[in-house]
């Protein structure tokens, strides 16, 4: 019994981390979806892409700078991304803004192999390998370092959105654009503002993801797991984002352990989506979202 | 084509609700017919028959996933499963009862419309961003259920082998026969769009996308209607799927996955949402384009002599291409390929007095 329960905090304590990761790319997701309420499917190949510009900028240069230059890059992509396609497509029908973010999506695969090669790049953060041991439960470096990113982030962003006077007006774009225009606030602005912010949350993402699983195309199909986190969590909520991806990773770390070897393997990519069916029945505005006062 | 009406002489509702009122598209149409069914097959060579089998089978799925999204407003990233449904019924319908394709065909159709009938189950609650998000869901459980269910998708590699149809006493094995099978299919999902478009239920889509709350005050079951569309929208996915395993030779669940699906809403928005000949354009322009981008590109490798490696960048350039073109459509030409060609059509039969 004690080693069946060693194996369940184990596998609670491998989610919990890679669940703070996820959250870390689910944060991009929500703070675009919180200002605009543009769904952006290529939340994955941001990541995708910023990790390839540390990647590759790293071979030449030192670790700060190549971080800074994916950060730098992001951001303006994101920027150029909002005011040529985004900002068109104000007031059109969801589908076009979903259709638009696949787009971009596909579009930045391509790119980004055209630019830096199908092969697989590796980022090497200055952290040791070893992991650390707290019991019988392992602890990588990396997965701790993309849990304290991910939290510092929450921490900021809270900090923003609650006590700063432009986390004010996001809040304020959020809630009701055509108030926030009356009351002087600049929508497009911090519509602008609310994508660089993705652009930084995607690159430092990249940058963690990237150390962990290696820099490829592969990368992007992290940003699937983005849904379910933020189904769970509420589209809008920076907390669910947190929360959501907890409870995903926690929940893939043990169908994994446990389910996998019943059915043969592949629950770790199916549960968070079943997981997800049943918020949406019950619960489809999320643990944090704000619930929305519609007919369907 | 290009040819105006003199004024409107209906005198019947009959002559009203026709599909083609005037006597110029009956002609156009005809002429269409030969040069589809007798011309094409004589003088096309295999490689373009290919082609156009594979246009051919995405014009069926295409069409379902228009009467879906672009009819009745409700986003799918799920007809790439759809499509898998339809085809492993197929398969096991053919490998295991050694059913004909009279059978194998509209069962597999049958059964992907109440799989999707059970993934609209949800529009009861959720609709627009939260519903396409189920959909993707639907895209994932259903290729897991059918690829570790080894009863549905036969073994390891959830490969079946599907033997050709056969087809009044003659085997199918030629591309042209294929085209011919193909077309009857496609021209059928064609007719029978056009007809439900004018229906009670091609209406009711329309009107549940435009303004829900308005259709239910005019007494449209909204739940119902969606689950219809979800149904029908999966029954022309069904034989699409089952359609291209016929054409492979094989049901194999890696050819049904999300791209797939991606693939689709995009012949469906750069084709023209809501609009039959938008699909079926749409189909031929995303199935052309990584044929038109390799011999491009081929060409262009020739100019560079060798020092372009050519073959190493297609799949990239196609996906540019693919990302590009989908956002200049979007900012572009919201209506798509179906409205250029309306705008052509209307330049020239307003030509040359065009104000």
């Amino acid at each position: 019994m004690p080693d069946d329960l060693t194996f369940s905090l184990v596998l609670v304590c491998n989610g919990l981390l890679v669940g703070l990761m996820y959250a870390l790319i689910a944060l991009g997701f929500v703070l675009v979806y919180k200002a605009t309420e543009a769904f952006n499917f290529a939340q994955g190949e941001f990541v995708m892409f910023g990790a390839f510009i540390a990647a590759g900028a790293e071979t030449a240069l030192p670790l700060w700078a190549a971080i800074g230059l994916a950060l730098g890059g992001m951001v303006a992509f994101c920027f150029g991304l909002e005011r040529v396609v985004l900002r068109p497509l104000l007031g059109r029908p969801i589908i076009a803004v979903i259709m638009a973010t696949i787009g971009v999506a596909a579009l930045l695969r391509g790119v980004a192999t055209l630019a830096f090669g199908a092969g697989t790049r590796a980022i090497t953060l200055p952290i040791p390998d070893d992991p650390f041991f707290l019991g019988p439960i392992m602890l990588p470096p990396i997965d701790l370092l993309g849990a304290g990113v991910s939290l510092v982030f929450l921490a900021v962003f809270t900090w923003f959105f609650l006590r700063t006077r432009v986390g004010l007006a996001m809040r304020a774009v959020a809630d009701n654009q055509q108030v926030a225009a009356a009351m002087g606030i600049n929508v497009q602005r911090y519509f602008a503002l609310a994508w660089a912010m993705t652009g930084v949350v995607s690159a430092l993402g990249g940058v963690v993801w990237g150390a962990l699983l290696g820099v490829d195309n592969q990368l992007a199909l992290v940003g699937l797991k983005v849904f379910p986190v933020v189904i769970l969590g509420g589209f809008d909520s920076i907390l669910g984002a947190v929360v959501g991806g907890l409870i995903v990773g926690v929940v893939e770390s043990l169908s994994a352990g446990y389910l996998d070897p019943l059915v043969g393997g592949g629950t770790k990519d199916f549960m968070p989506y079943v997981l997800m069916i049943a918020a949406l029945m019950i619960r489809p505005y999320g643990i944090f979202g704000k619930r929305p006062v519609q007919r369907v | 084509m290009f040819y105006r009406e003199a004024g409107v002489f209906k005198t019947s509702y009959a002559a009203d609700m026709a599909l083609y009122p005037l006597p110029a598209t009956r002609w156009w149409l005809a002429g269409l017919a030969v040069l589809l069914v007798v011309l094409i097959p004589v003088l096309a060579s295999d490689y373009t028959l290919s082609i156009l089998n594979l246009i051919l089978v995405a014009v069926v799925g295409a069409i379902g996933l228009n009467l879906l999204t672009g009819n009745t407003g409700q986003i799918s990233i799920g007809q790439g499963a759809f499509m898998a449904v339809g085809a492993y019924t197929a398969a096991n319908l053919i490998i295991r009862a050694h059913a004909s394709f009279w059978i194998a065909i509209p069962a597999a159709g049958v059964m992907t419309a109440l799989v999707g009938a059970i993934v609209g189950v949800p529009s009861l609650r959720i609709k627009g961003l939260y519903l396409t998000v189920a959909t993707l869901a639907a895209q994932f459980i259903i290729e897991w259920i059918i690829n570790h269910i080894t009863w549905i998708s036969g073994g390891i590699q959830a490969t079946i082998q599907m033997p050709p149809p056969v087809v009044f006493g003659y085997t199918l094995h030629t591309q042209a026969g294929f085209y011919l099978f193909l077309l009857a299919f496609a021209v059928l999902a064609v007719i029978a769009a056009k007809n439900l478009e004018r229906s009670r239920y091609g209406r009711a889509f329309i009107a549940v996308r435009d303004q829900d709350i308005a259709a239910e005050i005019i007494g449209i079951d909204i739940f119902r209607t969606k689950l219809i569309a979800f149904a029908i929208s999966s029954f022309y996915a069904g034989v699409a799927g089952a359609l291209y395993s016929y054409y492979l030779g094989i049901a194999n669940y890696e050819q049904f996955q999300i791209d797939v699906s991606i693939n689709y809403l995009a012949m469906v928005i750069i084709g023209g949402l809501g609009s039959v000949s938008g699909s079926i354009l749409g189909a031929a322009f995303i199935t052309l384009l990584p044929v038109v981008t390799r011999r491009v590109l081929e060409a262009a490798g020739g100019l560079f002599g060798a020092g372009l490696d050519v073959a190493g960048i297609i799949p990239e350039l196609r996906l540019c291409l693919f990302g590009g073109l989908i956002i200049i459509f979007l900012v572009a030409e919201p209506e798509g390929l179906d409205r250029l060609w309306r705008n052509v059509r209307t330049w020239f039969r307003t030509w040359p007095f065009s104000y």
